[in-house]
C-alpha cells in the first residue's frame, strides 16, 4: 500500500528513489490494460472491421474487396431515411416518457420511501432478472387485441385519441407505434430511473429546509433547487435510454407492424437476410454517427459537465 | 512548435502552463493521449487496415471440405434442429424415443440441439467457421433446401458416403429423389416436407373461412389481422400460385409483380406482420384472424384449440423441404451419416411423423404409421394423396444473383 500512496517528503528513502517512482509511475497503466485490452478487442477491431466492410463491394459468391465505394452510405441514407426518422422519433418518445415516468419515481424513492427504499429499488430492478425478449413477448399478452387493457381503453374512448394522433389504428394497441413506443419506454425505463435516483439522493435535504426558510414555495424550491441540482442525472438518464432505444430492433419486431420498422431492424434484415454486408455496416455507421452528433449537441446544451 | 501563449497571463502562470505541458505526468493529458491515440490509429493504422480486411470468395473452402473423422474412437454426434421437430415421450418431454433408439442399437450418443430457429439467422451463426473451413461443432444440421442448396454451391457440405445410407437409400420417397441443386441427393436427406397453408381462427373471423391468398390480401373483415410468413419463397410462391402464376418457372416480372401486389396489402394495412414461426401464438389468440402457415404446425395447434382451422388453397400450395446435411469439417460424419439412416428406416420414421405432423420422406411409411395411429395413416398432410399431390408445387431454385435481388425486394415489403 506504503509504495502506491505519495511519500511524506520530510522521509525520503535516498537506497531506491528511481524504481520506485518508476514503477509509481506505470501503475495507471497497468491499471488500465485490462480496460484497455477490452475495449481494442471488443470495440476497436469491430469497429475497424466493420468500417472496412462499408466500402467493401462484392457478393457472398465472389468475395468482398475493398474499393473505397463511399456511394453505399448515400445509397443507404437515402433509401432508409423513413425508418432512421422513426427510430429518432420512437427513440425521443420513450425516452421523454421514461423521463416522465421516472423522475417522480426517482424522487419518491431518494426522498420519501424511507425504509422502503431498497425494496422500491428493487423492484425497479427485478425486471431485469428475466431476459429482454421475455419481457416483450409479455407486452403482446397485455396489449392483446381482445385483452383486457384494450377493452377498457377502447370504452374510455382513449383509443380515438391516440388514433387521432396516428398512434394508434382502429381499435387495436398491438402492431400500431403506441405499442412500440410502450414496450421501449418498459424496457429502458430502469435506465432512466437509476441515474436520477443517485443524483437525487446526493441532494441535501436541509437545502430544501434553507429554500423553506427563504420563502419559496415547494413548486420554486423543485425549480429552483431540485432540479437543477439533479441534471446531471437527467442528462445521463436520457442518454442511457435514447441511445440503446434508437438502435433497439426487438421491440419494433414483435410490437410493431411493417410501417413501424426501426433502423435496427433493417440492419438485421441486411445483414442476415438480402446478405448486403456493407449497406448494413454503413447503416450501422450512420446511425453511430447520427446518434454521436446528437449527444455531443445535447450535452453542450443541458450545461452539464459531469454525468452522475 | 509555436504555441498559444495569452497576453493576459503572468510571466509566473506562463511559465508554469510551459512547464505543465513538458513536465512528467501531465505533459500526458487525456485529451492529448486521445488525440493522438484515436487520430494516429485512424488515419495511419485505420486506413491500412480498412484495405487489408476483406471478405474472401465463399465457395474458397480452406483445406478441403472432410476433417478426421473421429466417429470410430468417439461414439457422438452433435445434431443441430429446428424446434419441436422431434418426438418426444409423453411421460417425460426430455425423452425422446427414436434418438434413444438410435443410442441403444448403435451405442453412439446424440448431443441434439433445438438451435435452428431461422434459417437466415443460423447461416449468419455458421458462416464464419465454415468460410474460414473451421469445424462448426455440429455433425448433422436440418436446414430448409435453399439454404441448403446455397451450403453445396458454397462446397460447405461434405458428400455422403451411400456404404453407411442404405435404409435411406433404398427408402427415399420418389417425389423426394431428384432436385436440380442435388442430383441424386449426394450431399442432403429430407427430414421433412412442409406443405404452405392458409389457416384462420374461426373465433377472430367470426365464423368466416379463409380459403384463399386473394381473400388474405383483400378482404376488408380481415384488415389488420392478416399475417403472412416472412420466409420469402413461402409467401412470394404462394402468391403467385394465386395469380395464376408458376412459382417453378417465373420469370423476375412474374415476382415483381406478385411484390407489387403484396404491397397494396401492406400499404392498405391489411398485413398486420411477416411471422416466422411466432405466428402460432398470434393465431391462437386471436390476433392474427388468418394466415399463411405451415401444415404441421397448424395440425399440432388444432390439438389444443379447436377454432384454429386451415385451407389449402385451389390454386395449390408450396410445399418446402428441410433436410440433413453434414457440414464441412465435422468430427463425426459417419456417425452423422448412420443416424441419418437411423430416420429412414419405416419404422422410426413413422413414428416420428406422428408425432410432428409433417410430410414424411420415407417410402412405406403408411402401414408403419397404420400400427400406431389410422387417422395418422390417412392424413394427407403426413402422406400426400393423389390430389394432395398434384396440387404441390416447388419454387424454383434461384442463381445467386436473383437470391440476392429477390431478398431484398422482399425486405422492402416487410418494411426493412
Amino acid at each position: 500500500m506504503t509504495t502506491l500512496t505519495e511519500a511524506p517528503p520530510a522521509a525520503p528513502e535516498p537506497e531506491t528513489p528511481a524504481p520506485r517512482r518508476q514503477r509509481r509511475k506505470l501503475t495507471p497503466y497497468w491499471l488500465l490494460l485490462p480496460g484497455i485490452l477490452w475495449l481494442l478487442v471488443f470495440f476497436a477491431l469491430p469497429m475497424v472491421y466493420q468500417a472496412s466492410t462499408s466500402v467493401q463491394t462484392g457478393s457472398l459468391e465472389a468475395g468482398y474487396k475493398v474499393t473505397w465505394h463511399f456511394a453505399t452510405y448515400w445509397n443507404a441514407l437515402a433509401e432508409y431515411w423513413p425508418q432512421f426518422l422513426t427510430s429518432i422519433l420512437y427513440a425521443g418518445l420513450a425516452t421523454i416518457f421514461c423521463l416522465l415516468l421516472g423522475y417522480p419515481l426517482a424522487y419518491l424513492i431518494a426522498f420519501r420511501a424511507g425504509r422502503w427504499r431498497n425494496l422500491v429499488l428493487i423492484l425497479v430492478i427485478a425486471p431485469f432478472f428475466t431476459s429482454f425478449l421475455i419481457r416483450t413477448l409479455a407486452w403482446k399478452t397485455i396489449l392483446a387485441d381482445g385483452g383486457p387493457v384494450v377493452g377498457i381503453l377502447n370504452s374510455l374512448h382513449v383509443l380515438d385519441v391516440t388514433s387521432w394522433l396516428g398512434m394508434t389504428e382502429g381499435d387495436r394497441i398491438l402492431a400500431t407505434p403506441l405499442a412500440v413506443v410502450c414496450g421501449l419506454t418498459y424496457n429502458f425505463l430502469p435506465f432512466m430511473v437509476l441515474p436520477l435516483y443517485t443524483s437525487l439522493e446526493r441532494i441535501d435535504p436541509r437545502l430544501h429546509e434553507a429554500a423553506g426558510d427563504l420563502y419559496a414555495k415547494p413548486a420554486t424550491t423543485f425549480r429552483r433547487v431540485t432540479f437543477p441540482l439533479s441534471m446531471p442525472g437527467v442528462v445521463s438518464g436520457t442518454l442511457l435510454t435514447f441511445i440503446p432505444a434508437s438502435g433497439d430492433y426487438v421491440n419494433a419486431q414483435l410490437l410493431g407492424s411493417t410501417s413501424e420498422k426501426m433502423v435496427g431492424n433493417v440492419i438485421q434484415s441486411q445483414f442476415l437476410t438480402v446478405l448486403d454486408y456493407p449497406t448494413a455496416a454503413a447503416l450501422s455507421f450512420i446511425l453511430m454517427a447520427a446518434i454521436l452528433l446528437m449527444v455531443t449537441f445535447y450535452i453542450r446544451k443541458s450545461g452539464t459537465e459531469d454525468l452522475v | 512548435m509555436e504555441q498559444y501563449e495569452p497576453d493576459s497571463l503572468s510571466k509566473a502562470q506562463l511559465a508554469a502552463m510551459r512547464r505543465s505541458m513538458r513536465n512528467g505526468r501531465s505533459a500526458l493529458t487525456r485529451r492529448g493521449l486521445l488525440r493522438a491515440g484515436g487520430g494516429g490509429a485512424l488515419t495511419l493504422g485505420g486506413l491500412g487496415a480498412l484495405s487489408g480486411c476483406g471478405i474472401p470468395p465463399a465457395a474458397q473452402s480452406q483445406g478441403g471440405a472432410s476433417a478426421e473423422d473421429f466417429s470410430d474412437k468417439e461414439k457422438r454426434v452433435n445434431f443441430s434442429n429446428w424446434t419441436e421437430y422431434m418426438d418426444v415421450a409423453e411421460d417425460d418431454k426430455n425423452r425422446r424415443p427414436t434418438l434413444e433408439a438410435f443410442t441403444k442399437r448403435t451405442g453412439i450418443k446424440v448431443e441434439y440441439a433445438e438451435d435452428v430457429n431461422d434459417n437466415n439467422e443460423f447461416f449468419g451463426k455458421i458462416k464464419p467457421q465454415l468460410a474460414a473451413g473451421q469445424d462448426t461443432g455440429r455433425d448433422l444440421i436440418c436446414v430448409t433446401d435453399w439454404l441448403a442448396a446455397r451450403l453445396v454451391r458454397f462446397g460447405w457440405a461434405q458428400k455422403l458416403d451411400v456404404a453407411n445410407l442404405p435404409h435411406a437409400y433404398a427408402n427415399l420417397a420418389p417425389q423426394f429423389r431428384d432436385v436440380e441443386w442435388d442430383p441424386g441427393r449426394a450431399y442432403t436427406y429430407p427430414w421433412a416436407g412442409i406443405a404452405v397453408v392458409v389457416a384462420y381462427n374461426t373465433k377472430a373471423t367470426g365464423g368466416r373461412e379463409v380459403t384463399s391468398v386473394s381473400q388474405l390480401l383483400d378482404d376488408p373483415k380481415l384488415k389488420g389481422k392478416v399475417g403472412i410468413l416472412s420466409e420469402m419463397r413461402d409467401t412470394m410462391g404462394m402468391t403467385m400460385l394465386d395469380m395464376g402464376k408458376d412459382p417453378e418457372k417465373f420469370t423476375t416480372d412474374d415476382f415483381d409483380a406478385a411484390a407489387a401486389r403484396l404491397q397494396k396489402a401492406v400499404d392498405k394495412r391489411q398485413i398486420r406482420r411477416f411471422t416466422g414461426n411466432d405466428y402460432t401464438s398470434d393465431l391462437t389468440k386471436g390476433d392474427l384472424a388468418a394466415c399463411l402457415a405451415w401444415a404441421g404446425d397448424v395440425v399440432q395447434l388444432q390439438a389444443d384449440n379447436p377454432d384454429v382451422k386451415f385451407h389449402i388453397p385451389d390454386s395449390g400450395y408450396i410445399t418446402g423441404t428441410d433436410v440433413l446435411l453434414v457440414p464441412n469439417k465435422a468430427r463425426h460424419k459417419e456417425n452423422a451419416e448412420r443416424l441419418i439412416d437411423h430416420y429412414y428406416q419405416p419404422e422410426i420414421a413413422a413414428e416420428l411423423a406422428a408425432w410432428i405432423n409433417y410430410v414424411c420422406p420415407v417410402a412405406g411409411v403408411k402401414e408403419e404409421l397404420a400400427k400406431i395411429s389410422e387417422e395418422a395413416a390417412n392424413d394427407p398432410l403426413i402422406v400426400p394423396d393423389k390430389e394432395m399431390s398434384e396440387k404441390s408445387n416447388n419454387f424454383r431454385a434461384l442463381t445467386p444473383k436473383e437470391e440476392t435481388a429477390y431478398e431484398a425486394k422482399f425486405a422492402k415489403l416487410t418494411g426493412a
